[in-house]
C-alpha cells in the first residue's frame, strides 16, 4: 500500500503493507537510519523518535497508525546538527558505542521541550526506559544538565 | 628532550627485528610513514605509495602535500574509544594540531593479518584477556569452537579484546610519530642551514627560536618526502612530562556523526541490489539437522524474494534462510516459518540440573583439604553461585555479504576481522584473498564480536541466494545464539588463626564447560596456605569471552569471602585486607618468575605478577579508593561502604561503593569511586573515565538484574523483559574514577574497572544490612531488615 508520511519536515510515499513499523519504514525504506533497531519490542529505546513532538518507539507504531502525523527522527531534530542537546552530547564526550545514543537524544529533546530545566528525578524518570548497554548513564545525564542551561 | 622507550615487551622486541620504520613518497605529493614487514604485503597502503613498498596497515599515517596528516587506525572501534586515542599518540609525538588530523579505519588486507595458527582441536590457551565495551578480546575463553584468534602480539592485530589495544601499540605509535617528526626537522634543518639540535617542533610547525623562523609541516612536506627516515634506535621521543595531548580531554571523533545518526554501524550498510535475511537455527544447543519446514508456503509470503533449506557446512549450523526485499517482510515471514529439527542428545539439558550437579560436586569440596585447617582457631565457610549470562551488545549481530562466484565482500561490525574473514573463507570456500572485510563500528562489543559465526552465516546465504544480502539477527536471536559467559561456583573455606590472622584459604571452583578460574588468585602467594582445587561440570551450552572473563566472576567470589573472613576475624575489612597484602614477600626472586604458589596466567592478568610488585602497586590505590570513598565514616543502619580490588589485563583496580538499603529492602547504589593504577599515561582523560564508568554501570547491571535459565537444551529468555539490564534510575548518581600513575607501560580499561564493583557493592550492602549476597542476580537475594 501507498503512504504519504511527513518525515522530518518532508513528504515522503513509501509501498509497505500496513502493519510495517516505523523503524522499518525508516531505516530501509527512507534510508534514515539514525533510528536504530534493539529490540523491536518496545523495551529498550533505540528507535525512539517523535510523533507530534511527542517520543515514541518506532518499532511499536505501525506505519498505518502514523497517518499523517509530524514524525522527527534524528537526521531532522536540527538542520546541523547543532540541537543543544546535540552540542552537549559532543562536549562532554557521552558515547561510547554510540548505538543507543541517537534514541537517548530524541528523548531527552522531548523532555526539554517541556521541562526547559528538568531536575534529576525529571531526567530519570522520563529517560528510565532507554538502555544504555555501554552504561553511559552519569555522561547523558551530565550532558541533559549541560544543554538545559543554554 | 630525548629520552629512552619504557622498556619493550619480548613480543616488542620480536617486531623491532623483524619490522621497521619506511617511508614512502606518494604519488601526489606528501610521504606516509608506517611499519614495514620482511614478507608481508599490503595492497591497502601500496596503492597509495609511489613504490610498492610492502607496508603493514595496521597503524600508519599519511601527510598529506597541504600538511594535512591522515592516521589509518585498523583497530575496530566497538565503544572502547581507540579510533581517538590512538591516533593521539601519533599526533602527540609529531607535535600535530589535534585539529588538523584526520582519522580513517584501514580495512582488513587479508594477507597481513595474522591470526595465531591454532591446532585443530585444541581450545585457545586460557587464561586470557578480554574486552572493552569493547569487552572480551583476545585469547582464554573456550568453549565449543571459539573463534579464530589473531596474534595478538604480532604485527597487525586487526582486533579489539583484551584491553590490549593500547598497550600492544603504545610503542609502535610512538615511533611511527617519532619517524615523521624526525623528516620534517630533518627538513627544515636543511631548508635552513642549521643544526637539527636547534630546532623544536610545535603546533604542527617546525621553529628556530635562535633566528625566530617558523614553518608549518606544509611547507616542509615535499623536501621530507625525499629523505630517508632514522632507524628505530636513533628516533628521539619526547619526555612524558613534556605530553601536551595525552592526558587531555579529547571528544571521540565520530561522536559528531553519532549525534545526528550518521550509516556508522554494521546495520546500516546498505549496497546497491541487497537483499535481507533471516536465519532461524536449531533451539537446542548441539543440535542437528532441519527435519521439516514449509519453505514453499514461506516463498509465497509477500516480499519474499527467496526461502530454503541449510545444511551444515563449512561450520555454518544449519537452518532456514528466509531472503525478502526489506527487513520486516523477512521478519514477518519468519513469524510463519513452521520449521523442525534434531534435537540431537541436548534435548534435556537444564540449568537446574548443571546446579545439582555442581552442588554435588561442592559437597565433596573439602576431600583435598586433608590436614590443612588443622592449626585454625576458627573457620567458616561460604559458597557462591553465578549465572550464565548474555553479550547482549545493543546492535544484533548482523552482516552484510556479497559472494559473487570467485570473490566475496563483507561490512561487518566485528572486534575480530580475521575471524570474520576466516569464517567467511570456512563457509564459502573461497581463499583468503579472494575475501575484503569492512570493519565498521559496533554498537558493543564485550567480548561477543570476537566470533564472527554471523559474517559466515551471511556469507553463505548470499552464495546460496546468489545476491548480497544483510543477516539480520532478531534480539531473541541474538541472545538464544550468543556464545555465554561461563556460570561457576565457588566453595570457599577460610581458616584463621586465633589472633584473626588468615592461615588457610581454599577456593574449590566448580565450573560449567568454558568456565576457568579467576585470573587473580589473591591471597594466594601472601603468607596464607592456598588450596584451589576445579571441577568441570559438562555442559553443551556454548560459551565464550565475556568482558574480562572469568575475573568478572572471580572478583565477586574472593573478595566478598576476603570480607566474611575479616567480619569473622572481627576486624576492619580494609585493615584485613591491607594486612594481608603487607605479607607480600620482601623481595621478587630474579629471573621474573613469581614465588612458587602464586598465580600465573601469564602476563595479562594480575597473575603473572609477583606478589610484591602486586602489593607495590594495589596499596596505594586500595588506600585511594579507601579515602575517596570516605572509609571509616559512622553511617545510620541501611547505609554501608564496601570495598574491594583485583588485578586483571595488566590493570590494577581497587574500588568502594556506599549504598542505602530501605528496610523494605530496596538497594540503591549511591557512590562508586574507583582508583586505577592502568601505567604511566593516560592517553584520552574523556575516554579512559568513560571506559571506568561504563565498565562499572556494567558491572552493577550484571550482578543486579540478569540471568539465563535454560530447559530442554533451549535458553528460556528471550528479550530484556525476561533479560533485564540496568537502566538510569539505578545507575549510582556519581562514579568516580581517579588514576594513579605508575611507571608501567600503559594498558587499557575497559576490562579491568569491572571485576571489583560487586564485590565492593555485596560488602557494602553487608555493612548496610548484615545481609550476605552469595547468589546473582542480586533480586534473588531479600534485602529486609530490621
Ligand atoms: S527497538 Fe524499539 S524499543 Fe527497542
Ligand atoms: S553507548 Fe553503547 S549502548 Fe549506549
Amino acid at each position: 500500500m501507498n503512504y504519504s508520511l511527513n518525515v522530518n519536515g518532508r513528504s515522503r510515499t513509501v509501498d509497505v503493507t500496513p502493519e510495517t513499523p516505523m523503524l522499518w519504514v525508516l531505516r530501509d525504506h527512507l534510508d534514515l537510519v539514525g533510528t536504530k533497531f534493539g529490540c523491536g519490542a518496545g523495551i529498550c529505546g533505540a528507535c525512539t523518535i517523535h510523533v507530534d513532538g511527542e517520543s515514541a518507539r518506532a518499532c511499536q507504531l505501525t506505519v498505518a497508525e502514523v497517518g499523517t502525523k509530524k514524525i522527527t527522527t534524528i537526521e531532522g531534530l536540527s538542520a546541523n546538527g547543532d540541537h543543544p542537546l546535540q552540542k552537549a552530547w559532543c562536549d562532554v564526550d557521552v558515547a561510547q558505542c554510540g548505538y543507543c545514543q541517537s534514541g537517548q537524544i530524541m528523548t531527552a529533546a522531548a523532555l526539554l521541550a517541556k521541562k526547559p530545566q528538568p531536575t534529576d528525578a525529571d531526567i530519570d524518570e522520563k529517560m528510565a526506559d532507554n538502555l544504555c548497554r555501554c552504561g553511559t548513564y552519569t555522561r547523558i545525564r551530565a550532558a541533559i544538565h549541560q544543554a538545559a542551561k543554554k | 628532550m630525548k629520552t629512552e622507550l619504557p622498556s619493550l615487551s619480548a613480543a616488542e622486541q620480536a617486531l623491532d627485528r623483524r619490522s621497521f620504520l619506511r617511508l614512502s613518497a606518494l604519488a601526489g605529493g606528501g610521504f606516509a610513514v608506517g611499519y614495514s614487514y620482511f614478507g608481508a604485503a599490503t595492497s591497502a597502503f601500496a596503492a597509495d605509495a609511489a613504490s610498492a613498498t610492502v607496508f603493514s596497515p595496521s597503524n600508519y599515517l599519511r601527510v598529506g602535500a597541504d600538511g594535512r596528516v591522515t592516521i589509518y587506525s585498523a583497530r575496530p572501534e566497538i565503544g572502547q574509544g581507540i579510533k581517538t586515542s590512538l591516533p593521539m599518540i601519533i599526533a602527540e609525538e609529531m607535535d600535530l594540531n589535534w585539529k588538523d588530523v584526520r582519522i580513517v579505519n584501514s580495512s582488513i588486507d587479508p594477507d597481513t593479518s595474522t591470526p595465531a595458527p591454532q591446532p585443530a582441536g585444541t581450545p585457545p590457551a586460557g587464561p586470557g584477556g578480554f574486552a572493552g565495551p569493547g569487552g572480551a578480546g583476545g585469547r582464554g575463553g573456550g568453549g565449543r569452537g571459539g573463534p579464530q584468534l589473531p596474534n595478538l602480539d604480532g604485527p597487525t592485530p586487526q582486533m579489539a579484546g583484551g584491553s590490549t589495544s593500547t598497550p600492544s601499540s603504545f610503542t609502535q605509535l610512538r615511533q611511527i610519530g617519532a619517524a615523521a617528526r624526525a623528516v620534517l626537522v630533518e627538513a627544515a634543518a636543511q631548508t635552513w642551514g642549521v643544526p637539527v639540535t636547534e630546532l623544536m617542533t610545535e603546533n604542527s610547525a617546525v621553529v628556530h627560536k635562535a633566528s625566530n623562523r617558523r614553518a608549518p609541516y606544509a611547507s616542509l612536506v615535499a623536501k621530507a618526502a625525499t629523505l630517508p627516515v632514522p632507524a628505530n634506535n636513533e628516533l628521539t621521543f619526547k619526555d612524558p612530562k613534556d605530553f601536551k595531548l595525552l592526558g587531555t580531554r579529547v571528544s571521540g571523533v565520530e561522536n559528531p556523526d553519532i549525534v545526528t545518526g550518521k550509516p556508522l554501524f554494521g546495520i546500516d550498510q546498505k549496497i546497491p541490489g541487497m537483499a535481507y535475511a533471516v536465519f532461524e537455527k536449531n533451539p537446542v544447543y548441539g543440535g542437528g539437522g532441519v527435519t521439516s519446514a514449509n519453505v514453499d508456503e514461506i516463498k509465497k509470503l509477500p516480499g519474499v524474494k527467496n526461502a530454503f533449506i541449510v545444511t551444515a557446512q563449512g561450520g555454518v549450523p544449519a537452518g532456514v534462510a528466509i531472503v525478502a526485499d526489506s527487513t520486516w517482510a523477512a521478519f514477518s515471514a519468519r513469524a510463519k516459518l513452521k520449521a523442525a529439527f534434531d534435537e540431537g542428545a541436548n534435548g534435556s539439558v537444564s540449568w537446574a540440573g548443571l546446579v545439582e550437579q555442581a552442588k554435588a560436586a561442592g559437597a565433596r569440596s573439602s576431600e583435598g583439604d586433608g590436614d590443612a585447617f588443622a592449626g585454625a582457631a576458627k573457620t567458616i565457610e561460604a559458597s557462591y553461585t553465578f549465572p550464565y549470562i548474555s553479550h547482549a551488545p545493543l546492535e544484533p549481530q548482523n552482516c552484510l555479504a556479497d559472494v559473487k562466484g570467485d570473490r566475496a565482500e563483507i561490512w561487518a561490525p566485528t572486534q575480530n576481522a580475521p575471524d570474520a574473514l576466516s569464517k567467511v573463507a570456512a563457509a564459502t570456500g573461497l581463499p583468503n584473498r579472494a575475501i575484503k572485510v569492512h570493519v565498521t563500528r559496533s554498537g558493543g562489543g564485550f567480548g561477543r564480536r570476537l566470533n564472527n559465526d554471523f559474517a559466515g552465516q551471511a556469507a553463505l546465504i548470499s552464495k546460496l541466494a546468489g545476491m548480497p544480502v544483510k543477516l539480520q539477527w532478531s534480539r531473541e536471536d541474538d541472545l538464544k545464539y550468543d556464545v555465554f559467559r561461563p556460570a561457576g561456583f565457588g566453595f570457599l573455606k577460610g581458616g584463621l588463626d586465633a589472633n584473626g590472622k588468615l592461615l588457610t584459604w581454599r577456593h574449590h571452583r566448580v565450573s560449567v564447560t568454558g568456565g576457568g578460574a579467576g585470573q587473580d588468585n589473591f591471597p594466594q602467594g601472601f603468607g596464607v596456605n592456598a588450596l584451589n582445587p576445579s571441577t568441570t561440570i559438562p555442559s553443551p551450552i556454548p560459551t565464550y569471552a565475556w568482558r574480562a572473563p572469568n575475573s568478572c566472576s572471580g572478583a565477586w567470589v574472593t573478595q566478598s569471602f576476603l570480607d566474611e573472613l575479616a567480619q569473622a576475624s572481627g576486624r576492619d575489612p580494609l585493615e584485613f585486607k591491607l594486612d594481608l597484602l603487607a605479607n607480600a614477600p620482601a623481595a621478587a626472586p630474579a629471573g621474573g618468575a613469581g614465588p612458587a604458589g602464586f598465580p600465573g596466567g601469564g602476563g595479562r592478568g594480575g597473575g603473572g605478577t609477583n606478589p610484591q610488585t602486586y602489593a607495590q602497586r594495589m596499596i596505594p590505590i586500595v588506600k585511594l579508593a579507601a579515602e575517596k570513598i570516605g572509609w571509616g565514616r559512622k553511617l545510620p543502619r541501611g547505609q554501608g561502604l564496601g570495598i574491594a580490588f583485583y588485578s586483571c589485563h595488566q590493570g590494577f583496580v581497587a574500588e568502594a561503593a556506599e549504598v542505602t538499603v530501605t528496610r523494605d529492602g530496596k538497594l540503591t547504589v549511591n557512590k562508586v569511586v574507583a582508583a586505577c593504577d592502568v601505567g604511566h599515561t593516560i592517553v584520552n582523560l574523556s575516554g579512559a573515565e568513560n571506559q571506568g564508568q561504563g565498565a562499572i554501570v556494567d558491572g552493577l547491571s550484571t550482578m543486579w538484574f540478569p540471568s539465563l535459565n535454560f530447559e530442554k537444551g533451549r535458553l528460556v529468555e528471550d528479550n530484556f523483559d525476561s533479560y533485564p539490564l540496568l537502566f538510569m534510575p539505578d545507575a549510582p548518581k556519581s562514579i568516580e574514577v581517579h588514576f594513579v600513575k605508575s611507571a608501567n607501560n600503559p594498558t587499557g580499561l575497559g576490562e579491568p574497572t569491572l571485576p571489583p564493583v560487586a564485590p565492593a557493592v555485596c560488602n557494602a550492602i553487608f555493612a548496610a544490612t548484615g545481609i550476605r549476597v552469595r547468589e546473582f542476580p542480586l533480586t534473588r537475594t531479600s534485602l529486609k531488615w530490621s
